[in-house]
């Protein structure tokens, strides 16, 4: 089997398991969902808010990130699933995509939602020229966080402790994230006046970050959970 | 395998002849270290002239420059004996070991700096901090490092803790130059480095820069000495763990003869 069709089975499954269980629906996006209220009574004034939705959306957005990886690798603990798979021989390339896969997928309903609700909450307008630099922003950070969540809850997969020490690693990577993507949503929306342009630059920025983390996973997972027992 | 034939536990060779972490070399590096810092003192504080604009304040650079440049040849440190030990044939957790000894070492000069550098800051900026990029990326650094030494305490065999560390040392390598890249992209404001203008003319007083070259000298015998000594220690606590491993089977396969 070729390690394209193993990494849509992987895929498939975890996004079965989400389907079945409703975790995402039921639990993760209420929980982003309260979190951009509690930003508002935190920052309690109209106009600051609209001002600062980007990056109230990617704030939120990197929180779920880790309740999502915890439970990406949860269902993997839970019947020694993860050893399961390294036993049969499943190439962890593989697995590591399609991990990846399903963790993108998951986040980027999230983002969507998380953007509707800075549309109703904060009144953030997304004009219509910015659009495809929206999509192109979401689909670039989106990428980037599934594969360093992917990779980070490889690694501490399987510790006790892991809850605590995974927000500790990922933070502060994927900061370059944070500032790349709210900046990028910032001229989209054209939130004070940026404009449109200034955004397309952080799309790179975006994209290298994806693929530096997407081969450097790729190649670090492996040797990871061989050893996460 | 019966009680009566598993030899009694006693030290292994290598325990026996590692009782301490110095050696004559440690020893006369300990030495000139406690020298070079009492030169520093000297320079840094008494010979050492003010500066024009930012009077005594410049004196806490004395400190502020060699502790930054020694954190990061620590991080760069670790990062190359990772890769010596995921990539070498041996998989040596001696490298391992260096690579932990020098994140540790490095997150306390790295805690330094930014002491120092706040301090610094607030006299001559007026603020204590300001989100430039190199402040903003040692910051990260810092913290990612936390994280790093974080992983080296998960427990599990030795293997896995010089694997595991091993890939976060090495992942850093591609996490550091984004962050900076980024934050710099946002904004930048540190001043440009000093010491070397572009096109290399050393533009400074002849005696700070001096001060600050003995700063340099100092600093890096100590973090030599003490990667020497911490790594030793490193060495002394596996075996302390192997030998306690061994000591529990043993027990165990007592048990079971009796």
């Amino acid at each position: 089997m070729s390690r394209w069709r193993i990494a849509r089975l992987v895929a498939g499954k975890d996004l079965r398991i989400e389907r079945r269980s409703r975790v995402l629906t039921n639990q993760v996006l209420p929980f982003a969902g309260v979190t951009m209220v509690m930003f508002a009574f935190a920052l309690d004034a109209s106009n600051v808010l609209e001002r600062v939705a980007p990056g109230l959306i990617w704030l939120a957005t990197l929180f779920s990130l880790l309740v999502l990886v915890q439970r990406s690798f949860a269902i993997e603990n839970d019947d020694g699933a993860l050893d399961a798979l390294r036993v049969a021989g499943v190439d962890p390339v593989a697995i590591y995509w399609g991990k990846s896969i399903a963790l993108a997928v998951q986040l980027a309903v999230l983002e969507v939602v998380l953007l509707i609700a800075a549309v109703l909450l904060y009144g953030a307008d997304v004009p219509l020229g910015g659009i495809v630099l929206l999509a192109t922003t979401l689909l670039t950070a989106t990428c980037g966080l599934a594969c360093v969540g992917t990779l980070y809850g490889g690694l501490t997969a399987g510790f006790t402790g892991r809850e605590t020490l995974l927000p500790l690693l990922v933070l502060p990577v994927v900061a370059p994230v944070l500032i790349g993507a709210t900046r990028a949503v910032e001229s989209a929306l054209g939130t004070d006046g940026v404009a449109l342009s200034e955004g397309w630059p952080w799309i790179g920025l975006l994209a290298v970050f994806a693929v530096a983390f997407g081969a450097g996973g790729a190649l670090a997972f492996g040797p990871l959970i061989e050893e996460a027992t | 395998m019966t009680a009566a034939t598993t030899p009694p536990i006693t030290p292994t060779e290598s325990a026996r002849r590692v009782r301490s972490t110095g050696t004559v070399a440690t020893r006369t590096l300990g030495i000139s270290t406690v020298v070079t810092m009492g030169w520093l003192v000297a320079f840094g504080l008494g010979f050492s002239p003010a500066d024009r604009d930012q009077r005594d304040a410049v004196r806490i650079l004395y400190m502020h420059v060699p502790t930054a440049w020694l954190a990061y040849l620590a991080f760069v440190v670790t990062a190359v004996s990772s890769a010596l030990y995921l990539f070498g044939k041996k998989h040596s957790l001696g490298f391992d070991r260096v690579a932990g000894a020098s994140a540790e070492i490095g997150v306390v000069f790295m805690a330094l700096t930014l002491a120092t550098g706040m301090l610094w800051g607030k006299l001559t900026w007026g603020v204590y901090w300001q989100w430039d990029a190199r402040l903003t990326t040692t910051a990260l650094l810092f913290v990612s490092y936390i994280g790093y030494l974080a992983v080296r305490g998960l427990g599990g065999s030795h293997d896995q803790r010089a694997k595991r560390s091993a890939v976060i040392g090495l992942l850093a390598v591609i996490e550091i130059p984004l962050v900076h890249f980024s934050v710099r992209m946002w904004r930048s404001l540190h001043q440009e480095a000093s010491v070397l203008d572009s096109d290399g003319d050393v533009d400074m007083d002849g005696l700070m820069l001096f001060s600050l070259f003995v700063g340099v000298v100092a600093f890096t015998l100590l973090y030599v000495w003490l990667l020497l000594h911490r790594s030793r220690a490193m060495a002394m606590e596996d075996l302390v763990d192997d030998q306690g491993l061994d000591r529990a089977l043993d027990e165990r396969r007592a048990e079971a003869a009796s």
